[in-house]
């Protein structure tokens, strides 16, 4: 596992308050881990935190998944 | 129509002097103080650095991790206290109940420790920075709020915000919701926690709180002549309050019984204490209830330790009971757990219920030297057995509010 994928499943993790073991790539944060949309919001926040960049509006609201996280995250590291 | 009663059938509490209610109860019996140096910031700037501060509290204990995090403490107090004293009054939620349970559980000043640390977030990041549950996580009747969505209480749910009346009022209200029909059960009180720089910059600033940091635990000193101002503190105090013949029915165990209301304003000054609105305020209770003044042997006063408010508190006191005023016991438990403002009325009704219960008056500790303008059983330092049959609990709150409330043994 990368080290982008652990840091993102890890404020998954802290954020919704899901176990390590349901974490997975493909996992939805509303459909699977049971986020509401103040949930998604702070999520992000999170990881504007964690990797020190700011995420849009417009592409926040297409990061609905973690592997959609860690690809985003990937794409835009400086 | 006769009227319909209430009677208390559960207790909550998290406090200076213990979280849980026979923790607390013990501890305040005892006469053991709660307050300490401040630990939640650096007191050092400020007049006043002692505090009556919640010990040991793991808000997880009480609420899942990921909710806490979003819930300013107060919100976590008045929960922890709530679920206690809902779990205490044996309640189960159906859905054929579900509808006639609701909360009212206040506060007087709310999220103000999340306020501030939203606003360095914000000083530091900009608008960005504000988490989207800011202000769930901050408003005042997100306690009831939040109680209602864990246990399910889909009864009335409201908040009264009355600065240190809070707590008082919001058990009355709930027991005229009660009374009136638009409820069986409630559960109600107050909660607050706000020993934080903005607050205790602002009680110091306007005068109100005690200087004596040197000697924290003899700093909450009601009726002494020497006191010289509040301590501040913070914790919740919740009930669940019941109609007579729906916990009868259920066999609930029933602590006392809510006899009377009562209400009133100063209509004087938004700070300085006046006679005439805290008399008033015990007089409508004991009308409220249908009590002579000489019928009632017990009161949890307001008593806060300040120069004016304890003297003053005293002579409407006098102006209520007339003669009798000097056989009452009249004691203060902020002498151990300092001034919860909008959690005090909460804390200190579970008090006075548990007094009525047990037939005892905690001690009012500190008590060294009786200031001579305050001449009445204090019940000085030591607790002591009391038969007591009615007690009245005091609160009186910036803007000039009041609030009395007249527990009867069952």
């Amino acid at each position: 596992m990368s080290d982008i994928e652990q840091r993102v499943k890890k404020i998954v993790c802290e954020q919704l308050g899901a176990n390590e073991a349901d974490v997975k790539n493909t996992s939805s944060f509303v459909d699977d881990l049971g986020a509401d949309s103040l949930d998604t919001v702070e999520l992000v926040m999170a990881l504007e935190e964690e990797f020190d960049c700011e995420i849009p509006d417009e592409e926040a609201e297409k990061i609905t998944t973690v592997q959609q996280a860690i690809d985003y995250v990937n794409a835009n590291l400086k | 129509m006769t009227k319909r009663r209430v009677v208390v059938t559960g207790l909550g509490v998290v406090s200076p002097v213990g979280i849980g209610t026979q923790t607390a109860w013990n501890n305040l019996v005892a006469g053991q103080s709660g307050i300490t140096r401040i630990t939640k910031f650096d007191p050092t700037p400020f007049a006043s650095q002692i505090a009556g501060e919640v010990k040991g509290f793991n808000a997880e204990e009480f609420i899942p991790a990921k909710d806490a995090r979003r819930m300013d403490t107060f919100i976590q107090y008045g929960l922890a206290a709530g679920l206690e004293a809902f779990r205490d009054s044996g309640l189960e939620v159906t859905e054929a109940n579900a509808e006639r349970i609701g909360v009212t559980i206040g506060s007087g000043i709310g999220g103000l420790g999340l306020i501030e640390s939203t606003n360095d977030s914000y000083d530091e990041g900009g608008p960005r920075k504000i988490s989207p549950f800011f202000i769930p996580g901050t408003i005042i009747n997100m306690i009831s709020g939040n109680l209602s969505i864990m246990l399910g209480l889909k009864g009335p749910n409201i908040a009264v915000v009355t600065a240190c009346t809070t707590g008082t009022h919001s058990i009355g209200e709930a027991a005229r919701m009660i009374e009136y029909g638009d409820a069986d059960v409630m559960v109600a009180g107050g909660a607050e926690a706000a020993i934080t720089e903005l607050s205790v910059g602002g009680f110091a600033s306007a005068r109100a709180l005690s200087g004596r940091n040197d000697d924290p635990a003899t700093a909450s000193r009601p009726w002494d002549k020497d006191r010289d101002g509040f301590v501040i503190g913070e914790g919740a105090g919740v009930l669940v309050l019941e109609e007579y013949e729906h916990a009868k029915a259920r066999g609930a165990r029933i602590y006392a019984e809510v006899a009377g209301y009562g209400l009133s304003a100063d209509a004087y000054h938004m700070t300085a204490p006046n006679m005439d609105g805290p008399r008033r305020s015990m007089v409508n209770a004991l009308k409220n209830a249908g009590v002579n003044p000489d019928q009632v042997q017990f009161m949890n006063a307001h008593g806060t330790s300040t120069p004016l408010g304890d003297t003053n508190e005293t002579n409407a006191i006098k102006a209520t009971f007339g003669d009798h005023a000097y056989k009452l016991v009249v004691n203060s438990t902020k002498s151990m757990t300092g001034h919860l403002l909008g959690g005090a009325g909460g804390l200190e009704s579970v008090f006075t219920v548990l007094s009525v219960y047990n037939q005892i008056s905690p001690p009012t500790i500190n008590l060294f030297n009786q200031d001579p303008e305050c001449d009445l059983d204090y019940c000085a330092n030591t607790a002591r057995d009391l038969k007591i049959e009615y007690a009245l609990k005091n609160n009186f709150g910036f803007g000039g509010t009041n609030g009395s409330l007249l527990f009867k043994r069952v």
